[in-house]
């Protein structure tokens, strides 16, 4: 009779723990890798709404109005951004995506009525002439950044951290690095280029209001300035930015994606989005700016259901960037050539991949024309109809975000609220402080 | 000659009319008064014309300056000139943090001496220091280059690029893959002409040139650093 072969995993020591440490020992390096964190963190999905029924009114789901029109920058600017949708596109660079990329999301974003935003690496002719709504980055970096383009954008956007990142620069690996995008950063071609994780020439809100002072001064007062930050110790760093001087403050959770960065921070750096969302609508509300400076959230933002409970519990509108990216074929098995799809297995089998799993930007070698800068991979993604496929997905999530907002019996989506939602599980309740489903119970804030 | 006291009109006024007035009306001289230490003095400037601020300064004097060659007979605070485009600007006192942060181009002229991170992150702007400059100067510095007439603090040229240090007195020590190289004539000239648009007298030959050993260019698991 043959011994049967028993193997227990170690937990500690599993698997992924195991690989991970002989590529360490093997390489000397830790690993850079793009997209978002893959752990399980408590996220919007641990959250349902209480939509109408007897005790509340819901809206018919097809004909009556909901309002989605979110306005942007009431604070200072003399100019606030208008947008048809809260659902905006956030920050990507070129130089992380392809020029083609860039002008598809100009493009979805503007037919869509909403706002797409540069990165780090400045402004490209092809995503301002495509985009009506443009949010320029002002980043530690500035590569990139100058008047001409400050004065050409609708909106600026300093950035003081990212959710991958938060703490941690911008990182470009040398083979994404091509004449293109060095020139555009003043830097060699080839280049592994890592950017600076602090401003140069500001440290602190004192000085960051002084610093807003002066991007309002350059722009004669006209553009809304958001505030970016990478979640961490939220509450205070939403305070500090309305202190300095914000418009509008962008919190990009841990779920946030990244083109590139150590494993390290994605995973293990950061707060989840729901408890970084909640930490700054209580600061807005400590201060009573509630309105006055308007909230946008971003990190791991993927459905309508998502931007609903987002804006239920007082985000005024969302950023996304992975979403995005999916919605342009990430991840996806083939790519679209002249209206034919076209198997891309064989490049993500050279990366070590496969269509579902891979995260590999900062190759640059995108097996979907995505996010890579090589000229025949580039070619993969038409610009045409990488537009339509985010356009598509942007209407696909204001769809669902007014069917829900209509079923809680809201005729507008800003009219959702904390009160529309609970919790299913003890983490989220915690974080989000919605009661557990079916109780009241917000641990740590009342009473089983 | 226009003529704009600070004591009278506020900073947003004044740039303003640095803005509008002044290149609709073709001014090609202008004189700050009273400027007491306020931010943001001929900040965003896109038009040629000579500013003369006649006192101290606050931060990000001429930030983001293109065209205009702007004087400040006086001191400054953090960022002036930061992001220059092009033209100049010349502080005939002291410049504190920042100094040229990220320009791009023109050239800053600092007849005192300038503190922490002067040139830091700059990408392609000329700067030169009458007196000493201050740790971690012209951190991750990609372009330009930055002539130091006094001593230099720690860190100098820390994860540097393509810019390029030229030091007369000491160096108290270098930052990250920043190393001295040997002076070559293009380098002797460049410091010549350099110091004569300061109008600073001192003999090129006596300067050192700082520049990056490029180590830390692409991921190297066996350079030993802190990357």
């Amino acid at each position: 009779m043959s011994k049967k072969l028993v193997l227990e995993e170690s937990a500690g020591y599993n698997q992924k723990v195991i690989e991970y440490i002989h590529r360490a020992s093997a390489t000397g390096l830790y690993e850079i890798r793009g997209m978002g964190a893959k752990r399980h963190l408590p996220s919007f999905d641990d959250l349902v709404f209480l939509a109408g029924s007897a005790s509340r009114y819901p809206l018919e789901g097809y004909r009556e109005k909901c309002v989605t029109k979110t306005i942007l920058g009431t604070r200072f600017a003399k100019k606030p951004i208008e947008l048809e949708t809260p659902i905006t596109i956030a920050g990507m660079s070129f130089g992380a995506l392809s020029a083609n990329v860039k002008e598809a999301l100009g493009r979805a974003a503007t037919e869509v009525g909403t706002s797409t935003t540069t990165g780090d690496g400045g402004m490209t002719p092809e995503e301002r002439q495509s985009s009506k709504t443009l949010v320029y980055q002002c980043l530690p970096s500035r590569y990139g950044f100058n008047p001409d383009d400050l004065r050409k954008a609708d909106a600026i956007e300093l950035v003081i951290g990212q959710g991958a990142k938060p703490g941690g620069g911008g990182m470009l690996l040398g083979q994404k690095v091509t004449q293109r995008v060095a020139g555009m950063r003043t830097l060699p071609v080839g280049v592994d280029q890592r950017s600076a994780c602090r401003h140069p020439d500001w440290t602190g809100p004192d000085d960051l209001a002084i610093k807003i002072q002066e991007l309002r001064e350059i722009t004669d007062w006209e553009k809304p300035i958001y505030i970016k930050v990478g979640a961490t110790r939220t509450f205070n760093d939403v305070k500090l930015a309305v202190h300095a001087g914000a418009d509008v403050i962008v919190v990009d959770g841990m779920q946030g994606g990244t083109a590139a960065t150590q494993t390290v921070f994605i995973e293990h750096v950061g707060i989840p989005t729901l408890a970084a969302l909640r930490q700054a609508v209580d600061a807005l509300d400590d201060m009573n700016m509630r309105g006055k400076v308007q909230l946008i959230v971003s990190g791991g933002i993927r459905t309508g259901a998502d931007v609903a409970k987002a804006l239920a519990m007082g985000a005024d509108a969302v950023a996304i960037g992975q979403g995005i990216l999916y919605s342009l074929g990430c991840n996806s098995a083939t790519y679209v050539k002249n209206g034919e799809h076209l198997s891309a297995e064989a490049e993500y089998a050279a990366l070590n991949t496969a269509p579902g799993y891979c995260h590999h930007c900062q190759s640059g070698k995108c097996p979907v024309g995505v996010t890579t800068q090589d000229e025949i991979l580039e070619q993969r993604l038409e610009p045409l109809v990488g537009a339509k496929r985010v356009k598509n997905y942007l209407k696909t999530l204001n769809m669902e975000l007014t069917t829900v907002a209509r079923a809680c019996g809201k005729s507008n989506v800003h009219h959702l609220e904390r009160e529309d939602l609970v919790a299913l599980t003890i983490e989220a309740a915690a974080m989000a402080r919605i009661p557990l489903a079916g109780t009241d119970w917000i641990p740590g804030h009342s009473r089983f | 000659m226009e003529s704009l006291d600070l004591h009278k009109i506020s900073v947003r006024d004044l740039n303003h009319f640095l803005h509008k007035e002044a290149p609709a009306k073709g001014v090609k001289q202008v004189e700050v008064l009273n400027p007491d230490g306020a931010h943001n003095i001929a900040a965003g400037m896109d038009y040629a014309t000579t500013i003369d601020i006649q006192g101290h300064g606050g931060y990000y004097v001429g930030g983001m300056n293109k065209h205009a060659d702007i004087t400040v007979h006086g001191n400054v605070g953090w960022g002036v000139a930061e992001n220059m485009m092009s033209g100049s600007v010349r502080v005939k006192g002291f410049a504190s943090e920042s100094a040229g942060a990220s320009g791009h181009g023109g050239t800053l002229i600092i007849e005192g001496d300038a503190s922490l991170r002067c040139g830091i992150s700059m990408k392609g702007i000329d700067i030169v220091v009458g007196g000493n400059v201050g740790n971690f100067s012209c951190f991750m510095a990609q372009a330009g280059r930055l002539v130091v007439c006094g001593d230099a603090g720690d860190g100098l040229g820390d994860s540097l690029y393509e810019a390029v240090i030229y030091v007369k007195g000491k160096i108290k020590s270098l930052g990250a893959d920043a190393r001295v190289e040997e002076m070559t004539d293009a380098d002797y000239a460049a410091v010549k002409e350099l110091l004569d648009r300061a109008g600073f007298k001192h003999d090129p030959k006596e300067f050192k040139r700082v520049a990056s050993a490029k180590t830390l260019y692409n991921w190297n698991a066996d350079a030993n650093q802190e990357y």
